[in-house]
């Protein structure tokens, strides 16, 4: 029963580390242009339903597709091409590389799918103004304060024009007012360019960002009705 | 009563009409809930009653007259000690949801789905609070922030009741 429209779907997904059941039978949907708030408390598994979706880590058993493509038929060199030119991503901590400048740092992905400097640096750049951080773009991630370098780590997941972008605790390092600003920027940019956000958090104010929920307690998810 | 000190404070840049407070207290604090006429009436005469205020003239035109108020010494003490008093904490103490829950556990109902269906309906609030926070100007931001971690501190109470329902059902069953 996939839901019509929907671009991400997981089934049924278990995943075990060790002998803690991560997920046991969590199941997910997204459409594009869909912002989702997955909550849950610390432990509840809701960062691995993130990384299985995002086929950083691989489900026991269940299943995930993409675009109507099974993601366990692909093999690791089509997932790795799926996330890098399909998929963004933000976390909460040191995602920008310290040697590189704002701008090279916000480049990179398209720089690492084979675009030239000048092009990746010139989207990069109409990104960073979109997040209110071009003003930093010669500067290193070791100069900026926390809200602004977020806000680049928000423009370099972006730069692709993902069609998912996976942000977990996006704004865990920040304080009220720089996390709501980096979420206001995240999902205006994301509502624009059509793009799904599967977004972690267990911040209510965050997540109340999203236009729906799903809870993962005990890893089961339990889906709230959809309220737009 | 905050709606006096509110109009008592207002009039202490200049003498109004009722129609003008009206207006400005609804420009500035109605938001949602517009004064009646007749709260201002009632709550102006209450006010020149008690010597907050006093009539600074009174305009007779084509239609009913209209009264000039003006705050008086009295007044402007009075509304400077309502600002320096502070609110008593508002102990809300969940206690509808409190009920709902022991309750539910009593009679062996799903208690953690009375609280998920609480959050999920909380969280409704703060989206439909957030959304008008994102168009509205600086002041519609800080009302909806006042009311948006007043529920995010329910959220939490319901957060951590969930976690502690276990321990709840055997206390309240025992």
């Amino acid at each position: 029963m996939t839901p019509a429209g929907s671009l991400l779907v997981a089934h049924d997904l278990r995943k075990a580390y060790g002998p803690t059941n991560a997920l046991d039978g969590a199941g997910f949907s997204i459409h594009p242009g869909e912002v989702v708030a997955v909550m849950g408390p610390s432990g509840s598994g809701k960062s691995t339903l993130l990384h299985c979706l995002a086929g950083i880590a691989t489900p026991d058993s269940g299943s995930i597709t993409y675009g109507g493509r099974e993601m366990a038929a692909m093999n690791e060199s089509q997932r790795s091409a799926l996330r890098r030119s399909e998929f963004g991503f933000v976390f909460q901590f040191g995602q920008l590389v310290p040697e590189l400048t704002c701008i090279e740092n916000v480049a990179l992905p398209l720089r690492l799918n084979g675009v030239r400097r000048k092009e990746a640096e010139g989207t990069a750049l109409a990104w960073m103004e979109r997040l209110e951080v071009d003003l930093l773009a010669g500067k290193r991630p070791g100069e900026v304060s926390g809200g602004e370098g977020q806000r680049v780590a928000v423009a370099r997941s972006l730069v692709t024009s993902p069609r998912v972008l996976f942000a977990d605790e996006p704004t865990g390092a920040l304080d009220s007012l720089n996390g709501e600003r980096v979420m206001e920027l995240l999902t205006d940019a994301a509502r624009s360019t059509n793009a799904a956000v599967v977004l972690v958090t267990h911040e209510t104010r965050v997540a109340a960002y999203s236009d729906r929920e799903i809870h993962v307690r005990d890893g089961k998810s339990q889906t709230m009705e959809r309220v737009i | 009563m905050p709606i006096a000190y509110t109009l008592l404070g207002l009039l202490e840049s200049g003498p109004r009409h009722g129609y003008d407070l009206k207006r400005a207290f609804d420009e500035k604090f109605g938001h949602d809930r517009p004064l009646h006429y007749g709260q201002v009436y009632s709550t102006m005469s209450r006010l020149l009653k008690n010597g907050l205020v006093e009539v600074d003239g009174i305009e007779t035109g084509g239609g009913p007259e209209r009264k000039r108020y003006a705050i008086t010494e009295e007044g402007v003490t009075d509304v400077e000690r309502w600002l320096a008093t502070p609110e008593k904490p508002d102990l809300y103490l969940q206690s509808t949801l409190y009920t709902k829950v022991v309750l539910a556990l009593l009679t062996h109902r799903d208690a953690a789905e009375i609280l998920d269906t609480q959050r999920s309906e909380h969280l409704r609030m703060m989206r439909t609070l957030t959304h008008r926070k994102l168009k509205g100007d600086l002041a519609d931001q800080l009302i909806c922030d006042h009311a948006l971690f007043h529920l995010e501190a329910d959220l939490r109470w319901l957060e951590l009741t969930a976690a502690r329902l276990g321990k709840l059902a055997e206390a309240v069953t025992r």
